[in-house]
């Protein structure tokens, strides 16, 4: 675990880090901790949510709309180009675009956080 | 295959599985080491050990085989198999690692701060694990038979055999580097010789899939029965037979009438050029139009997609020997990176066996009478490349295979038997030996007395118990404080047991026809909801939150570098 700068500053100021509320498990604490939770929280469920739709809705769109199973494109079927191919790539990117948000949520908690509250 | 080279591949893996492991002893003695060693394991390096451990038979030969006989309805197994990584990215992985949880018990443990719920946990850890080992020790038996012709059985036992010592001496445990040159090894396998494949494909004016009529042996074939199968024949064809037909023994030119055929292992048939494949009668016949499509072919397509589908992206964070790999990342932010990288090493990986499966429906069509779709794998290459090429290029599938069955039984088996050996007997290095005989003999005692099912469906099983009970423990446990002791145990309880009377069901009986067939052979659409609504509604009536969750909310989800109180709690096995 990194100790640095906020240690510091609190020693030289009489103000309270916000690490120590919610060591300390104060209402401060707990608010700022919950909101941590809650961002990616949401984060989260905005995958999920973006993955049900692509993935969820595939099979639905083959079921309600049968002459795309058969439709070509470039020489191969549809469902086959998708689900056999351009699915992963997908995947990949969204995995990709999720952990830098995270990240960022991550950052800007720190910074919160190791300001004086 | 000539069993020489096919003999020589699986030898050659054995061996160096072997070696490593007893050499591994030496560099690799406490779990401490792991604990080290986690500290400097690139994320690539974690990324492929992961991989290498979740790609089993099931993924090396079981995908291409349920594609070759059920068609694109198929290609969701790879897909879900790897999206459940995207889930477990978002949902699960920085907390999980946060957590300092080692197994799924120990998270269990943490977060509810109750044995009960650990003892619960580790039990399904341990029936998940089982379920999970019995199909790869099956298709050991498959590899072996397609590669050398032995029986059945010797592949299963060869491979407890060899995974026990290695287990009891210690290697596979803490290597990172075996298991990620596995990821490696089993990429190759499959993606040079589907180039050749391939490349044969186009030579041979390459053929589509396309018609509407059922696949039918484009030259006169002589095929040879592994097991006792029942064919069905749609049109009267004349064939040789060499052996027992429908209980009497025949050595020469029969017609085939339509209907049922019965037989027996080791029986010949030659059908002549043209004829179509009779299917063993599991399997549903399909014209090649039918069979390339999605949502064709089976009853009840659209919810048996969708159960599929919430099975494979839900059930991958329950995997027991998934977990563990994780705790080798330095930080959440690192298993964060770590899982994306996962994510592009599956999606290599699965672009091949759906490519597998089409060729084989154009070249092995005979598989759909011996049943035995797993092989096509292993059959292709020699089927089309041939000459010494075709030997060099069986031998590396079937070494690619017997890869994938050791690194996931091992990885299982390392998981299963310190669950076992740690919370079912006392603890202690005499547990764990005794524990690594049950992690292993069971399964292996079922693989032998049940009857052969595709070794994909069994996993898919797998993933729908790890989805009903694994994946709302993890979800709420991380995401919701008010998760109760009472809720987690309702949830556990209700989904396992709801999942698993299914499974049982299948697996013994088979599943009945009709709806109830469809819902007990692919459970999670209905099992996975019911958990997560138990868990829930448990929790809210019980409303006796575990007293240290706040100090659990820091642990999991505070990112490494702020210097907060995380608590004392430290996983058992460390």
């Amino acid at each position: 675990m990194l100790v640095t700068s906020p240690r510091m500053r609190a020693a030289r100021r009489p103000r309270r880090p916000v690490t120590r509320e919610i060591d300390e498990q104060t209402g401060l604490g707990e608010a700022y901790m919950r909101s941590l939770v809650r961002a990616q929280l949401r984060l989260g469920l905005g995958v999920c949510a973006a993955l049900a739709v692509v993935v969820g809705g595939l099979p639905l769109l083959f079921a309600v709309a049968p002459e795309l199973r058969g439709l070509r494109v470039a020489g191969l079927p549809l469902p086959w180009l998708l689900l056999a191919g351009l699915i992963y790539p997908v995947f990949v990117a969204g995995g990709w675009w999720y952990v830098r948000q995270a990240e960022r949520n991550e950052r800007d908690f720190a910074d919160l956080v190791d300001r004086d509250a | 295959m000539s069993t020489a080279y096919g003999l020589a591949a699986v030898s050659l893996v054995v061996a160096a599985t072997v070696l490593v492991g007893t050499f591994g002893l030496r560099i690799s003695r406490t779990t401490s080491d792991f604990y080290v060693a986690s500290r400097t394991v690139s994320p690539l390096r974690n990324a492929s050990a992961i991989g290498g451990e979740y790609l089993s038979a099931a993924s090396f030969l079981g995908v291409a085989g349920l594609i070759l006989a059920y068609g694109a309805d198929m290609l969701w197994l790879p897909v879900g198999w790897t999206g459940g990584y995207l889930v477990l990215l978002v949902l699960v992985s920085a907390p999980l690692r946060r957590s300092g949880a080692y197994t799924l018990p120990d998270f269990a443990e943490a977060r509810l701060e109750s044995m009960a719920v650990r003892r619960v946990t580790s039990v399904l850890v341990v029936l998940i694990g089982w379920l999970y080992l019995m199909p790869q020790l099956q298709s050991a038996g498959l590899v072996l038979r397609t590669a050398a012709g032995t029986p059945v059985w010797v592949g299963a036992v060869l491979v407890a055999v060899v995974v026990t010592i290695n287990v009891l001496s210690g290697g596979m445990r803490s290597i990172t580097l075996v298991q990620a040159f596995q990821y490696w090894l089993k990429l190759t396998a499959l993606a040079v010789p589907v180039l050749f494949l391939l490349i044969a494909w186009r030579y041979d004016a390459a053929p589509g899939l396309g018609g509407d009529t059922p696949p039918a042996f484009a030259e006169r074939t002589t095929v040879t029965m592994s097991a006792d199968v029942t064919v069905r024949v749609d049109r009267p064809v004349p064939v040789v037979v060499h052996g027992t037909m429908d209980g009497a023994s025949h050595a020469g030119p029969v017609t085939l009438t339509a209907g049922e055929h019965a037989f027996a292992r080791d029986s010949t048939v030659t059908f002549p050029a043209g004829a179509a494949v009779p299917h063993v009668s599991e399997l549903p016949v399909m014209t090649d139009r039918e069979w390339g499509l999605p949502l064709a072919g089976r009853e009840y397509p659209l919810y048996a997609t969708y159960s599929l589908i919430l099975a494979t992206f839900l059930g991958t964070m329950g995997l027991p020997h998934v977990l563990v790999r994780f705790y080798t990342n330095p930080d959440g932010r690192a298993a964060r990176r770590t899982t994306v990288l996962v994510l592009t090493l599956l999606g290599a990986f699965y672009l091949l066996p759906g490519l597998y499966g089409a060729l084989g429906r154009i070249y092995t069509p005979e598989l759909l009478m011996t049943g035995r779709t797993d092989a096509v794998v292993l059959t292709l290459p020699g089927r089309l490349v041939g000459g010494t090429l075709g030997e060099l290029l069986s031998a590396l599938v079937t070494a690619g295979a017997v890869a994938a069955f050791l690194s996931t039984t091992s990885g299982l088996t390392v998981s299963v038997a310190g669950v076992i050996g740690q919370d079912i007997l006392h603890g202690g290095v005499r547990s764990f030996r005794v524990a690594t005989l049950l992690a292993l003999f069971v399964p292996l005692g079922l693989a032998l007395a049940a009857r052969a099912l595709a070794v994909a469906d069994v996993v898919g099983l797998a993933f729908a118990v790890a989805a009903s009970t694994f994946c709302p423990l993890l979800v709420l446990g991380i995401w919701w404080r008010r998760l109760t002791v009472a809720g987690a145990l309702a949830g556990l309880v209700a989904g396992g047991g709801l999942a698993g009377t299914a499974v049982v069901w299948t697996i013994v009986a088979g599943p009945p026809g009709g709806a109830a067939g469809a819902l007990l052979a692919q459970p999670a659409a209905w099992t996975v909801p019911i958990a997560f609504a138990v868990m829930t509604g448990v929790s809210l009536a019980t409303r006796s939150v575990p007293a240290g969750v706040a100090r659990t909310m820091v642990r999991l989800h505070a990112p490494e570098t702020l210097d907060v109180n995380r608590g004392t709690w430290r996983p058992k096995g460390g």
